[in-house]
């Protein structure tokens, strides 16, 4: 592990050193790869085990006492009827909120930018950082306690019967926006910070507007950050459960609170290995998004001095 | 998830965008009422919904108006210290957990092989694309395949074990897994700050072994990453809600929702009223003093 032997006198002789140094070298990688072992070791077990139990289930089917037989019926049973509805739900309304906080968190942080309040900015950055990794019940209970049917807004402003319910699809988008946008926020800062006043200058010399230099010139240099974060905020949305089973019940079909259903057995016994087989649908979405997003934040860091 | 690199922020950057508007025309008075009009909007969205629950849990008696009951109720319901408790405890582990395996990779990743890196990277990644409900699914049956098949061989004792609702080990497994890919980020991105070589060869060269050397001289001078890689993994721990409750134990969240359905709406808004605050000063905490940004979020 480290670059010295201990035992080595500081005056070795010189035919001795080469030899010397790659035994340390030798030495130096053995203990390195034992330092990581229980890492390594951990991560196999803990989520290596899990996550092939997940894989094996979804092709199998299981009952006490009998050999489970290998049928991809789960997964075409995780495809279909009430089980698709969900996943398109899922997919429907993390793409709905990601795309909305985009195009707000882009615009939030741009008008951060080029603020001159230096204070505004820390304020700004430092409430993204905290928000952005909020959610789950509290996040929920917020909401329902102002906008939800008996919220302090909803009884107060009669939403109710202007036909506003939180506990439905722009009800969640609503509640989703609340960390996706300050992620966003984080996201597509050092990419503005990235912009060179000199290319502003440079195409308002060559008469470009406003418009045009969004349009040819910054919109361009931005587009893999935003791809990046724009697919970023889909993968927290699809996997987040916790606020909207804290919130919604099953009001709005989501492939998250139906794999928990039927984890809890609510739905019918042999329910559990079409559970399964969502979430390897679900991990499979997510490992293209993570395959999407890693090429895109290398894109985007090109840029970034 | 994996927007760690992408969201750090580097505060000395921040004079480009400003400066520019010096050379150009000048075109103030559109974009600052943009500007005003988008800030106005997204500090009444992110405040609304705190003003909101803060009204709801005072103002929920409907004879008496304003009233603190909410608040006085947290200290006699029934249940919440037992689930403080156990979110508390298996946090104090995890995050133990996390730095006996993450501390010593780190380290010897500063001072290994690329390859050694690339390894570990991708080891830590791998938790972002199973989602936690689909983890939970693997443990679930997991555990179903256990007490149908293991009843009469000695793993049966180990099984309980695991599963022991005082503390259990197997929330506690589940927990480090899904802290390691942003704790691994933050402490790696603090070991990457320190020229751990110079530090270790100093102190070896003072006459330090090199156990001796990580503790007293590596380690401290990794203190603030371990800071908030701990109020993260902490943060993460309190608030977790998805594995818990569906293998059946009752942490806090699983409290919160609990009691909420139980009919004491405005004290378990309270509470978590009250949770959210403390964890955003925990986090504020960490995002001040650690001048730059360390988080991606993964909501449960």
């Amino acid at each position: 592990m480290s670059t010295i032997d201990p035992t080595a006198p500081a005056g070795a002789a010189g035919s001795d050193r080469p030899r010397r140094r790659l035994r340390s070298t030798l030495r130096q990688a053995a203990a390195g790869r034992i330092a990581v072992l229980p890492l390594l070791i951990f991560v196999a077990v803990a989520f290596g085990v899990p996550a092939l139990a997940m894989a094996y289930g979804a092709f199998t089917t299981y009952a006490p006492g009998q050999p489970s037989t290998y049928t991809g019926g789960n997964l075409s049973a995780s495809l279909e009827g009430g089980y698709l509805i969900a996943l398109e739900g899922s997919v429907k309304l993390s793409a709905t909120a990601a795309l909305i906080a985009t195009v707000a968190g882009l615009l939030l942080a741009q008008a951060v930018v080029t603020s001159r309040f230096e204070t505004l900015r820390h304020v700004v950055l430092s409430a993204s950082g905290v928000l952005a990794n909020f959610g789950g019940v509290p996040l929920a209970f917020a909401f329902v306690a102002t906008l939800g049917n008996a919220g302090v807004l909803t009884t107060r402003l009669h939403l109710t019967d202007a036909g506003w319910s939180l506990y439905s699809f722009w009800g969640l988008v609503l509640v989703y926006l609340y960390f996706l946008v300050p992620l966003m926020v984080l996201s597509v800062i050092p990419a503005l910070d990235g912009l060179r006043r000199q290319w502003r200058e440079a195409a308002q010399n060559n008469g470009a507007n406003l418009v045009q230099y969004w349009r040819y010139v910054a919109l361009p240099v931005l587009t893999p950050s935003l791809l990046g974060g724009f697919v970023l905020l889909f993968g927290s949305a699809f996997a987040a459960y916790a606020t909207a089973a804290a919130m919604v019940g099953a009001s709005v079909p989501l492939i998250t609170l139906q794999i928990a259903d039927a984890l809890n057995g609510n739905v019918s016994a042999d329910a559990s290995n079409v559970a399964l087989a969502m979430s390897l649908d679900m991990v499979v979405i997510s490992v293209l998004v993570m395959a999407l997003y890693l090429p895109l934040q290398r894109r985007s860091a090109r840029w970034l001095v | 998830m994996a927007g760690v690199s992408s969201t750090l922020y580097d505060p000395t950057t921040t004079e480009q965008g400003r400066s520019g508007r010096r050379g150009g025309r000048s075109k103030r008075p559109r974009p600052r009422l943009g500007r005003v009009a988008i800030l106005l909007i997204a500090g009444l969205y992110f405040i609304g919904p705190l003003a909101g629950s803060f009204m709801f849990t005072v103002d929920s008696d409907p004879v008496t108006g304003f009233s603190w009951s909410a608040y006085s109720q947290i200290f006699s319901v029934s249940g919440l210290w037992p689930a403080l408790q156990l979110s508390l405890l298996l946090a104090a582990a995890t995050i133990v957990l996390v730095f006996l395996l993450l501390i010593p990779t780190v380290i010897a990743i500063r001072l290994g092989t690329p390859r050694l890196r690339s390894v570990v990277e991708i080891v830590c990644m791998l938790p972002l694309v199973v989602p936690s409900i689909a983890l939970t699914s693997g443990i679930n049956i997991l555990l179903r395949w256990g007490t149908d098949n293991l009843a009469s061989t000695p793993f049966w004792d180990t099984l309980l074990a695991i599963q022991n609702a005082q503390f259990p080990v197997i929330l506690l497994l589940a927990y480090v897994v899904m802290a390691l890919p942003l704790a691994f980020r933050t402490l790696d991105a603090g070991m990457r700050a320190l020229d751990v070589r110079t530090l270790l060869e100093a102190a070896q060269n003072n006459g330090a072994g090199r156990l001796r050397a990580i503790v007293f001289v590596v380690l401290p001078n990794l203190r603030g990453a371990m800071l908030n890689a701990g109020m993260l993994t902490l943060a993460l721990v309190l608030g977790e809600f998805t594995v818990s409750s569906i293998l059946g134990y009752t942490p806090f969240a699983v409290w919160i929702v609990n009691g909420n359905a139980a009919g004491d709406g405005p004290v378990t808004t309270a509470v978590s009223l009250v949770s959210m605050v403390l964890t955003w000063a925990l986090l504020l905490v960490i995002s001040v003093s650690g001048g730059r940004r360390s988080s991606a979020a993964k909501p449960a």
